[in-house]
């Protein structure tokens, strides 16, 4: 498959706006202006990236607590993010929500979820729902390597097999869950394995690797539309950062481990990509930086003079 | 008695020490129990003294760890199971409800289920909805589990290690904003508190605050602001709420004649109605105020800050109540 330059121009500038973002929220949060937790994905963009761009609009996800980068990719919106992960009432969420529950159902974002495998259930009723109503909608479902033992994975794969759901699965194995290996945790060779039990269809792509991942997402997001059932893709990708902000991310890993992943970055290895193809200049993509810079930092502006929800708002959207 | 100050993170870990020493058959899993000594970092050091055999790391799988805790804890283990954080015990609600908390009764009293499962609860973090609830009064009304709730160092380690010895199923829940709480702890091997003994935190006269774990600082914080105001509170936390002490809590208001009571459970359905019908009942003839029950507001806890201060009691509450109630 040869991918449009427009697709690749467009990954690369959504994997720029994910990390720009993230490295925001650092700034923003060690300089006291957002509270709670922060997970961020600098590293792994190219898997939300590579997902997203394979779907439609009117497709659904399901995101983790390390969301921002699915948010992103999928249309949310750079300053309704930051003001919600901020606390301010122009947010995505009204600032009910925060960073582990950022949600654009306007766009197919069913939220990122602090509960570890909380996607699970919903992407695969998303999936079901999509069956009965008779779209062709497909349902991602982001998860981490960590989430991939919650018994309820297990449950919805049956689910998934047994109705020919329209759902892909897609772990994210940045191969640590909190502090702990994904190994000392995780039995079998690979958890792109566990689905075969069910009869799903599975495959391991280079997490890094913005192309591989929506040309395997392209695939399963045919099967899924044709009515052919459920995919499970396993992206090997890597957190370059702590577990969250407030965890420098060494201790539990080597130095070398962490330098051999980003030197192979997502973001190099697709802009080297453009230029070896000729597919724009160097120049040009740097103007997608500075595009990107500029967006930030009004989204950024923005937040910050945005008001904080008014106290009557707590107890609305208790119920519809 | 000898005293060590120490925090309360440091006393649950003291606790867990000391007990591992004492019985070789406990032992600690969770998720992040080990190295990293969890995710609140409360049980540094516990990993290098026992190692990988007692302090274990697990998948993040919570029904099958509580699960693998109930099985080991009926068949002569008695394991100590880590659930980071409160919201994250309904994954494994059908362990503890169905399981744990029954198979005593169900075996005609055959079987004996010493499983300690420790979590914590609280909002106040900006952590949301799925890190800050305080759920307590879901498994305080399942018969068959005993659930403690310390709301300080000496209490936290001398419950915890009651939880340890106890041959039931026993869930102890640590309010994650008090471990840094320091205070004096009873360093003795044996110091443990028994269950189902209220603690009279201040002595006092005119209205009793009725209050549990973080509660009982926002009580403690208020009865300072009223004696200022010449009203005179007395702070009582039952500190287990099963068994609840219902004694003390009665005798305490038979003298004050009034009560506020405060836990940060929802309101409705909670701690605080279980605790008011009981004073209704045990003081009835005494009570010249109608008793004032403070909870969490009745909402999902929310992000944003100005929202969350919002849903869970203050001393100002507290103190509003008292002014309420037109004492002097
Ligand atoms: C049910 C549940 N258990 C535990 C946690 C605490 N927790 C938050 S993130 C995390 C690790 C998740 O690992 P993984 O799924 O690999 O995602 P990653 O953080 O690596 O992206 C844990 C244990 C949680 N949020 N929910
Ligand atoms: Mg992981």
């Amino acid at each position: 498959m040869s991918l449009s330059s427009e697709i690749l121009i467009k990954m690369y500038r959504a994997m720029l706006r994910i990390r720009r973002f993230e490295e925001q929220i650092w700034e923003v949060y060690t300089g006291g202006l957002m509270h709670g937790l922060a997970h961020l994905y600098i590293g792994e963009e190219a898997v939300a990236v590579g997902v997203c761009a394979a779907l439609r609009d009117d497709d659904f996800i399901t995101s983790t607590h390390r969301g921002h980068g699915h948010c992103v990719a999928k249309g949310g919106n750079l300053e309704a993010m930051m003001a919600e992960v901020m606390g301010r009432v122009t947010g995505h969420c009204r600032g009910k929500g925060g960073s582990m529950h950022i949600a654009d159902m306007s766009v197919g974002i069913l939220g990122a979820n602090g509960i570890v495998g909380g996607g699970f259930g919903i992407a695969t009723g998303a999936a079901l729902s999509a069956q009965k109503r008779g779209t062709d909608q497909v349902a991602v479902c982001f998860f981490g390597d960590g989430a991939s033992n919650q018994g309820i994975f297990f449950e919805v794969m049956n689910f998934a097999a047994i109705w020919k759901l329209p759902v892909i699965y897609v772990c994210e194995n940045n191969h640590y869950g909190e502090y702990t290996p994904t190994e000392n945790v995780t039995a079998g060779k690979s958890i792109a394995d566990r689905s075969l039990p069910f009869g799903i269809p599975s495959t391991t792509v280079d997490g890094s690797d913005a192309i591989a991942v929506y040309e395997a997402t392209a695939e399963a997001v045919e099967r899924a539309r044709k009515g052919d059932g459920a995919t499970l893709i396993e992206c090997d990708t890597y957190r370059y950062r702590g577990h969250h902000v407030g965890d420098p991310g060494e201790g539990y890993r080597s130095k070398e481990e962490i330098e051999s992943w980003m030197a192979k970055d997502p973001i190099q290895l697709l802009r080297t990509k453009i230029l070896d193809d000729n597919i724009a200049s160097g120049a040009e993509l740097d103007a997608e930086e500075r595009e990107v810079e500029k967006e930030m930092e009004n989204a950024l502006e923005a937040a910050k003079a945005a008001p904080y929800p008014d106290v009557e708002e707590v107890n609305q959207h208790v119920y519809a | 008695m000898s005293m060590r100050e120490m925090t309360y993170g440091e006393a649950v870990k003291e606790a867990m020490a000391e007990e591992m020493r004492r019985d070789p058959t406990v032992f600690l899993m969770g998720e992040d129990v080990g190295k990293a000594g969890t995710v609140f970092k409360v049980l540094l050091g516990l990993h290098d003294e026992f190692g990988d055999d007692r302090v274990i790391d697990t998948p993040i799988a919570e029904a099958g760890l509580v699960g693998l805790g109930v099985g080991a804890a009926l068949t002569g283990s008695r394991p100590i199971v880590d659930i980071m954080f409160g919201d994250f015990i309904a994954l494994a609600m059908d362990q503890i409800v169905n399981q744990a908390a029954k198979l005593r009764y169900m075996s005609g009293g055959q079987a004996i289920v010493p499983i300690t499962i420790r979590s914590t609860m609280g909002a106040g973090r900006s952590s949301a909805a799925q890190h800050s609830q305080s759920l307590h009064a879901w498994l305080a009304h399942i018969p068959g589990l005993k659930v403690a709730i310390p709301s300080t160092p000496a209490d936290a380690k001398g419950l915890f290690k009651t939880a340890v010895r106890d041959d039931n199923p026993v869930v102890i829940y640590e309010d994650k904003m008090m471990y840094a709480l320091k205070g004096m702890v009873p360093t003795e091997e044996d110091y443990t508190i028994p269950f189902g003994q209220a603690h009279i935190k201040r002595e006092g006269d005119d209205v009793t605050l009725i209050a549990t774990s973080s509660m009982v600082h926002v009580a403690l914080d208020a009865a300072d602001a009223l004696a200022e105001q010449g009203i005179s509170a007395e702070v009582v936390d039952p500190r287990t709420l099963v068994p609840l002490d219902r004694e003390t809590l009665i005798e305490s208001v038979v003298k004050t004649t009034r009560a506020v009571i405060i836990d940060e459970g929802y309101k409705s359905f909670g701690i605080t109605g279980e605790i008011a019908s009981t004073v209704y009942n045990g003081a009835f003839d005494y009570i010249d105020a109608p008793i004032v029950r403070l909870g969490a507001m009745d909402v999902p806890v929310p992000f944003s800050k100005p929202l969350e201060d919002a849903t869970i009691p203050t001393p100002e509450d507290v103190i509003k109540a008292v002014q309420d109630m037109k004492i002097r």
